[in-house]
């Protein structure tokens, strides 16, 4: 099940760039939360706040709290530990390509150590049924490779590998922008089904995008977060001239 | 329009001539690159290949003046001192070089290990094999197949450390991000996701430094020294092919010649075998397919 994400004055930097500025919000638990605004405008840093990938990149860093139900990311627990409660679907797909379609699939559990055959058996096939791609897939799982399948499959592929190690939380860094328009309605489907048992944080370029999956959108500008509201509210009626101006095309 | 058109057939004729021109210097300079390659092989084998027979695997050298022998210890020999080589060269070379790409990043400590790396790779072979042999050959008062050993131990780590960093540069970040992004510790990212990714290319530079060093005979010279007789002890002087070859060489016998020609080309054949060997083994089990 999914936890709901608590961020108090939450500021990040790279080297001397200040590109998140006093961020507060709540993130409801198993709802689909978008995150939209323009590029550079710091959404991205913002997600990779939540996995504690930020701090990847020697020159990074951040301050300020984020809990993920009781837990302070940032002081009760370990980068490595963040990470396995709190799944990662990039913008471009990222498969391993050395490994075969079931290996990418449970590599988060291989990769750490876990060995049981039959327990890796049921999360290929419980986390490809949930990324949908089971059907597809399901007879060539260990003769091919990940990276053989398409742009859409690999995203898919990745998705269930975010699944595999049973997050509460998934975080989407626009992870339909690098695919097709059928592969990105197939990813949006899905979207929409997780939702119910994973906490879902969306950036999105796509407004369109934000306003089918998500529940509350918030509005990113220049590192700072000007609206956060339900996603019908941004769209029919944003408090914030800002706002406004974006979602209606007159900036961005 | 019609000019225009004409113009253009023009310049379609001159792109298809420029690129015949190009595709034929390259296939030019291919052949260029395997003349000496063939022309080696050819000549090792019009020369030593009468000389082969079994006695010439199974034996060890005659006395002089007697006819027949054979390089059977040499081979051995080789066999051992490049084994104990690559156990000590492989590791360090590759460990070193992913401690360059994957930790070392923008770190002081990094750029004096690339830069000693590169001077070490410049160092002349005979001087590898005199400095062995004041650190180790003096100290334990006896060659050794070990000093051996450590001489093209020393040699290999260079190319490995280097190529290793260079392979592991190419593999996009994206991929170790996944990999972090799923809870997998860095160090294990390093081993199981980049140094996998990067494997064939890593496993053709561990190859080259094998195929240098396999050949070698300045750092041999003063460190396993060489044996008439069979020995199979890491701590006494041990018989090398290009050794042999080399003493055969310089004798003033037609035998001995015979002998070194034929020694030339088993020890070819074995670093074609073994780098092919290596290459089939390290292909099996990975999937084709994809980028």
């Amino acid at each position: 099940m999914g936890v709901g994400i608590l961020v108090e004055d939450l500021n990040a930097w790279y080297g001397s760039n200040h590109t998140l500025q006093d961020i507060n919000l709540h993130i409801p638990a198993n709802h689909a939360t978008a995150l939209i605004g323009p590029s550079g405008c710091g959404k991205s840093t913002f997600v990779r706040c939540l996995n504690r990938m930020h701090e990847t990149n020697p020159i990074a860093r951040a301050t300020g709290i984020v809990k993920m139900g009781e837990v302070d990311i940032y002081k009760d627990a370990s980068p490595v530990e963040i990470r396995r409660r709190v799944g990662m679907v990039f913008q471009r797909p990222n498969p391993f390509p050395t490994m075969s379609i079931y290996d990418n699939v449970v590599s988060g559990l291989k990769l750490n150590g876990f060995r049981n055959r039959r327990i890796l058996d049921e999360t290929v096939e419980r986390s490809l049924k949930q990324a949908a791609l089971w059907e597809e897939v399901k007879d060539d799982l260990k003769k091919k490779s990940g990276a053989s399948l398409s742009g859409g499959q690999q995203q898919r592929m990745c998705i269930a590998r975010a699944l595999a190690v049973d997050p509460e939380v998934l975080l989407m860094d626009e992870p339909a922008s690098a695919l097709d328009p059928v592969s990105t309605s197939k990813i949006e489907d899905l979207i929409f089904q997780l939702k119910s048992q994973y906490t879902i944080v969306i950036v999105t370029h796509n407004m369109q995008q934000a306003a089918r999956v998500a529940e509350n959108t918030g509005f990113f500008l220049n590192g700072k977060m000007v609206e956060f509201d339900s996603t019908h509210k941004i769209f029919t009626n944003p408090k914030d001239k800002r706002t406004e101006d974006y979602i209606t095309g007159r900036f961005g | 329009m019609d000019f225009q058109s004409k113009s253009m057939r023009m310049n379609n004729a001159r792109r298809t001539a420029t690129n015949y021109f190009i595709s034929g210097l390259s296939i030019l300079a291919t052949v260029l690159v395997i003349i000496p390659l063939i022309a080696i092989l050819f000549y090792l084998i019009y020369k030593g290949a009468s000389s082969l027979n079994l006695a010439f695997f199974t034996h060890i050298p005659a006395p002089v003046g007697q006819d027949g022998g054979g390089m059977a210890n040499a081979m051995v020999g080789s066999g051992i001192i490049l084994f104990v080589a690559s156990l000590m060269g492989v590791p360090i070379g590759i460990a070193a070089g992913v401690y360059l790409a994957e930790f070392g990043r923008g770190k002081a400590l990094a750029t004096a290990i690339r830069f000693t790396a590169d001077v070490l790779n410049g160092v002349p072979s005979i001087v590898m094999g005199i400095s062995i042999y004041s650190l180790i050959v003096i100290r334990q008062k006896h060659f050794s197949a070990l000093a051996g050993g450590v001489a093209l131990a020393i040699m290999m780590v260079p190319t490995i450390t280097r190529t290793t960093e260079e392979m592991l540069a190419t593999v996009p970040h994206a991929i170790r991000e996944a990999a972090l992004g799923l809870g997998v510790p860095k160090w294990r990212t390093a081993i199981s996701v980049s140094l996998r990714t990067a494997s064939p290319g890593i496993i053709t530079g561990c190859m080259l430094a094998f195929a240098r060093v396999a050949g070698e005979t300045a750092p041999l010279l003063f460190t396993a020294l060489g044996n008439q007789f069979w020995s199979f002890k890491l701590s006494e002087p041990i018989a090398a092919l290009p050794l042999q070859i080399f003493v055969y060489a310089i004798s003033p016998y037609d035998e001995w010649h015979r002998l070194a020609w034929a020694g030339a080309l088993v020890l070819i054949v074995m670093i074609m075998v073994s780098v092919t060997l290596v290459r089939i083994f390290a292909n099996r089990g990975v999937l084709k397919g994809g980028s």
